[in-house]
């Protein structure tokens, strides 16, 4: 109890001091994590609003493939990117393994199938006579279907919270492609996981408990677009 | 000179049949009922002919024109419809009656203007920052009805505007679709089961049957003096609806 206490003093004086290590590290956390989301949702968004909106052979396969690539265990991610950009990997000339560039790949691949299913049932969670009403008001089938994305936008923001709450918190993808180097990859994550490892638990006790605020800053940013919102056109 | 012809129109809901070769000419500038009991293909008849949806055999003639993939969005676009459940989207009333005018790409000056207008002339005026969601059954009805008034139809289509309303608003409502069709010279489609909305509102009326046209004609003689069994049958209250 002890040294819980004393570890949660110290990780206050650590985020009271603005200790550099501290803050360097939630800084990549947050590049990595969030260049990944906006990836994410710029290929998932459109790939889900398309599944979701159009009627094709093969379309209960996709969202089948969609609703398993939500559930890729990180560590397996990690561990593809790694051997494609290994040295003797195919993309190995890259020289991106260990660099927050190969981090941001390994991400952006857990967020896209994430957000894009979670498009799909945003949409399909849209009054079908949404589309037609539009149709009827002389939209074209494009405006309709951006209609049918206006309407679902707060759903679709939660499947953006969602993609960024995946990524921040995952810690295999990033530890295998990033190697967790001290003032290059190292993320909030991998930190916790190193110095719980090595029993430091102030820095592990401060980066979790920035870890929260940003989940709470998320979600709380969330709800107040879903509250305030309403009647903006 | 006909506003809207179908020419034997035929639609299926999988192996159900819910128009049988209906043919039937609205006259340019008239309101026109059209009556049947529940079923019997009316909505579906209406979205045919507001070009939503393609008929399995038959076409649907606009001012004698038919739909070709190239003019289907010109077309549809001469016209509006207002469904039985008003759908308003997630917006303000404003926002709302903007909508069509915004598709269509018209300036921003414009779009506002209209608006106001087909709000002032469904009795919305003080509505236009409110949310369209938090609105009453009537109140969102009329919204929609101004959405539609906004982009100044040559033909308007209407969906039982009025059935799950009271009679307030009821009223409000057919006051705004005689002064469409009387200052706008709009033509009027309403599909409606009170006949006795249809003998206030419209001058001709076809009247439709399990799928199938019965009856059509001025809507007085269609009421009064029936020429079909169906119709008679309708009109006296024998069928069930």
């Amino acid at each position: 109890m002890q040294d819980i206490l004393s570890g949660f003093a110290q990780a206050a004086r650590l985020l009271v001091s603005g200790d550099a290590q501290v803050w360097s590290i939630v800084a990549l956390s947050l590049f990595v994590s969030g260049i990944s989301t906006v990836i994410g949702c710029a290929i998932g968004i459109p790939v889900g609003a398309a599944v979701g909106l159009r009627r094709f052979a093969g379309r209960r396969l996709a969202i089948t493939t969609l609703n398993v690539g939500m559930a890729l265990p990180p560590v397996v991610v990690g561990l593809l990117v790694y051997l494609f950009l290994s040295r003797r990997g195919p993309l190995g000339f890259l020289a991106l393994l260990f660099t927050p560039t190969a981090m941001i790949i390994a991400q952006t691949i857990l967020a896209a199938p994430l957000v894009a299913a979670l498009t799909v049932a945003a949409v399909n969670g849209v009054d079908p006579a949404v589309r037609l009403t539009a149709l009827s008001l002389g939209a074209t089938d494009r405006q309709a279907a951006r209609r049918v994305l206006a309407e679902a936008r707060f759903a679709l923001a939660a499947a953006v919270v969602a993609g960024f709450g995946a990524v921040i918190s995952e810690v295999g993808a990033v530890m295998i492609v990033g190697g967790n180097i001290a003032g290059h990859t190292r993320v909030m994550t991998t930190a916790i996981m190193l110095e719980t490892s090595k029993g430091d638990f102030a820095l592990a006790i401060a980066l979790g408990i920035i870890l929260l605020l940003v989940a709470f800053a998320v979600n709380l940013g969330l709800s107040y677009l879903q509250q305030g919102r309403e009647a903006s056109p | 000179m006909i506003a809207v012809a179908a020419r034997g129109i035929t639609y299926a809901y999988g192996d159900r049949v819910a128009l049988r070769e209906v043919s039937l000419e609205v006259p340019r500038g008239e309101i026109f009922a059209l009556l049947g009991p529940n079923g019997a293909g009316k909505s579906t008849l209406l979205r045919l002919m507001a070009l939503l949806d393609v008929p399995a055999a038959g076409e649907i003639r606009i001012a004698g024109e038919a739909p070709t993939p190239a003019t289907r969005l010109a077309l549809r676009r001469r016209a509006a419809l207002v469904f039985q459940r008003p759908l308003l989207f997630r917006a303000s009333v404003l926002a709302n009656v903007a909508y069509g005018l915004r598709v269509r790409g018209l300036r921003r000056r414009e779009i506002e203007e209209r608006s106001r207008w087909a709000l002032d002339l469904c009795g919305l005026r003080g509505f236009e920052r409110r949310s369209a969601r938090q609105l009453s059954g009537g109140e969102a009805q009329l919204v929609s009805l101004a959405r539609a008034v906004a982009l100044r139809p040559e033909i308007l289509y209407l969906d039982e505007p009025t059935t799950d309303l009271d009679l307030a608003h009821a009223a409000q409502i057919e006051q705004v679709i005689r002064r469409c069709n009387q200052e706008l010279g709009a033509t009027v489609v309403l599909v409606t089961h009170n006949f006795f909305q249809a003998r206030r509102l419209a001058a001709a009326a076809a009247l439709l049957h399990e799928g199938e046209l019965a009856e059509t004609g001025p809507c007085a003689t269609l009421l009064e003096s029936p020429r079909d069994p169906r119709t008679a049958a309708f009109v006296s209250g024998e069928t069930i609806y």
